[in-house]
């Protein structure tokens, strides 16, 4: 198979100026990975700052609930609260290696760049961040953590003013800065070796997970759920129990309004992606007749994007990744039961796991091992899963807020 | 590999008495169709030599703001690659130079690069240039353009300041037709000063290839064009005639186009 390809998926499309440019960073990764050493540093890094491992959380009201045994691994607990602290400190750790002095990354729902900027202010990097006009409105507390943390954000206005328009421009960025700039993609999707590096330092959640489950359970679990964006965390769980077939892998897709809506982000489940060509590679993309990348939608931005991970396509074409959506209704209610049976926060795309996995586990064979990884914690989404609940209190909350920034 | 006779295009370069000939940049349906027309009529007029076509994509990774954001505005507007299609066919027959599409890899893929390739061929198009499809990955397109092409429909190669010699080489060697040279880092429309720099960056791309050279990427004046008499055959002029024909009506396009020679 060709480099950087699995099966028919991945690939790098990229224009003639950044060859050198991807030669170079595919060669400092390919050093990294033969290294022991690097990846001790890594282990090390992510054990002091980030305070790995996460644990795997037997969720036990849950359990009961279902009766099954339900295991939770805690990504949220990362470093600003999502499996993105794993890639952009592994990321970090190479661009001090190749001795570049800035980075630059896309963000949807902000969580990538605000770990992208923790990053850079630890490692005493320059960094900008490029995130869609509209996701900048949405978004608003990550914006401002952004800047306090030192990055300049730039608010993207071209195309759909979304995350993939953001990809774009960061790539524009790029283009011009590669000397010095290294840009930092979030997630397990983009030219080579982009798919396989970041899968690479998210495997740090299923080495972990494996053990853990093993110790915990005397078992490896039946099923394990992921939700999928782009698809790094689940990239990251599932690549611990690759090598056991007897594990099924579930990656959850943004249902949206509803597949039927035609406004969700499923490329796989819904049997709607196509076979395409854009931000540097080859994957399924929701695009029209003329290859025109379509419009998606979902409650949870970081699930709000047109591709999905070659590796991950390529593991649903062999069969070994089932896929599946949850809506943005079914979501927020798995939220509520999650934060009232276990107390646990979830942010709203990992919640797509946990909705996939409370529909899935009334059908399964009673005391089934289960493993859901949260990737991501709540707090960031308040005011989304505030309104979502139509909460009367949070309400009068702003409208007073607004009203003493008025007066001042 | 090269040909073994020049293709149309490469005559077409080669036997102009011009000193330096320019190369204009349209992005279809921008601000539409009919704008496009009158705009290529002008250009034609004022003696443009070679027209790039190209076909809106909504992830136009290698453009700047003003291209991108025409694609953007094309497709807003309704574009359609099929009636682009039919549009540049007509204009093959209407203007007797040659006609050169640009578009990104999807577009093709959405079509089937093989079918797309047979019909631009068919058309009369005289290159195609795809700047998302590297050279690794272009090996059945090229195959297509000389299945179906006869000589006549070229796979225009990209030369970079950041590309080495050795790579220069390689993409040089199987180069027809024309080769497009990016003069800076960056995207289009910036304005690039013509310095020592860029004219070691033209001595290295006349020593990767015998093909005839376009230098494009910030080619907005007189002055600029006049910088490259002698060195390279192609000036490629794309932004700043756009943002003419935006700012002042199409008219506008054919007197800066006279004027920049």
């Amino acid at each position: 198979m060709k480099k950087g390809y699995f099966g028919i998926f991945g690939g790098a499309y990229i224009p003639e100026i950044l060859h050198e440019t991807f030669r170079r960073l595919t060669l400092a990764y390919e050093q990294a990975r033969q290294d022991p050493n690097f990846w001790q540093e890594y282990l090390d890094l992510m054990e002091n700052y980030s305070g790995r491992p996460t644990p795997l959380t037997f969720a036990e009201n849950l359990s009961a609930h279902f009766g099954h045994k339900v295991y939770i691994k805690r990504e949220d607990l990362n470093q600003t609260g999502a499996h993105k602290a794993n890639n952009v400190m592994g990321q970090g750790l190479l661009v001090r290696r190749m001795g570049k002095k800035r980075v630059i990354a896309e963000t949807g729902a902000g969580q990538h760049g605000v770990a992208t900027a923790t990053m850079a202010a630890r490692m005493g990097l320059e960094c900008v961040i490029y995130m869609g006009a509209k996701d900048v409105e949405r978004q608003r507390p990550n914006v401002f953590w952004m800047q306090q943390l030192g990055a300049t954000v730039v608010p993207v206005t071209s195309g759909s003013c979304i995350l993939k328009d953001a990809i774009n421009e960061a790539l524009r960025d790029w283009v011009g800065s590669m000397d010095d700039t290294h840009y930092v993609l979030g997630t397990a999707c983009g030219a080579h070796p982009f798919p396989e590096m970041v899968s690479w330092f998210q495997s740090i959640i299923g080495i972990e997970a494996r053990q853990q489950i093993l110790k915990q359970a005397g078992r490896l679990p039946h099923r394990v759920y992921a939700c999928v964006g782009g698809g790094s965390n689940a990239m990251g769980i599932f690549q611990g129990f690759l090598d056991d077939p007897q594990v099924d892998f579930i990656g959850v897709e943004a249902g949206g309004e509803g597949i039927a809506s035609g406004r969700h982000a499923s490329r796989l489940a819904s049997n709607a992606g196509r076979l395409g060509i854009a931000h540097g590679y080859r994957t399924l993309f929701l695009q029209d007749d003329d290859g025109q990348m379509r419009e998606t939608h979902s409650v949870a931005a970081g699930l709000d994007y047109v591709g999905v991970s070659p590796i991950l396509a390529h593991l649903h074409n062999i069969g070994r990744v089932r896929f599946a959506s949850a809506s943005d209704q079914e979501v927020v209610a798995a939220l509520k039961i999650l934060m009232q049976k276990e107390g646990l926060i979830g942010a709203l795309e990992s919640t797509h796991a946990v909705a996939r996995a409370f529909a899935e586990m009334p059908h399964m064979p009673k005391d089934s091992v289960i493993i859901i990884n949260l990737s991501g914690r709540g707090d960031k989404d308040i005011f989304t899963i505030a309104d979502a609940l139509g909460d009367p209190g949070w309400r009068t909350f702003i409208l007073d807020k607004a009203h003493q920034y008025q007066k001042s | 590999m090269h040909a073994a006779t020049p293709s149309l295009l490469e005559t077409c370069i080669r036997n102009s008495p011009d000193p330096i000939l320019l190369m204009s940049h349209l992005v279809l349906g921008y601000p539409s169709l009919e704008e496009n027309r009158k705009v290529m009529d002008a250009m034609v007029a004022a003696g443009v030599p070679i027209i790039e076509l190209q076909i809106p994509f909504s992830e136009p990774i290698a453009d700047g703001p003003v291209i991108a954001r025409a694609n953007q505005e094309s497709l807003a507007n309704g574009f359609r690659v099929e009636t682009g299609l039919n549009f540049i066919a007509e204009s093959v027959q209407r203007y007797p130079i040659p006609i050169i599409i640009m578009t990104y890899t999807n577009i093709l893929m959405a079509q089937g690069f093989d079918p797309f390739i047979q019909r631009a061929a068919a058309m009369g198009v005289r290159g195609l240039i795809v700047p998302d499809l590297p050279l690794e990955e272009a090996g059945d397109a090229i195959q297509s353009c000389q299945t179906h092409g006869n000589n006549q429909l070229d796979w225009i190669r990209l030369f970079t300041p950041t590309t080495p010699d050795s790579r220069l080489e390689l993409l040089g060697q199987g180069a027809s037709g024309l080769v497009y040279c990016v003069a800076r880092r960056g995207v289009t429309g910036r304005h690039t000063e013509f310095d020592p720099q860029v004219m070691a960056f033209i001595n290295r791309c006349r020593s990767a290839t015998r093909t005839p050279l376009a230098l494009g990427f910030g080619v907005r004046s007189r002055e600029d064009v006049q910088s490259l008499r002698g060195k390279v055959e192609i000036a490629v002029v794309g932004t700043a005639a756009i943002e003419i024909h935006l700012s002042r009506g199409a008219e506008a396009v054919g007197s800066f186009f006279a004027g920049l020679r």
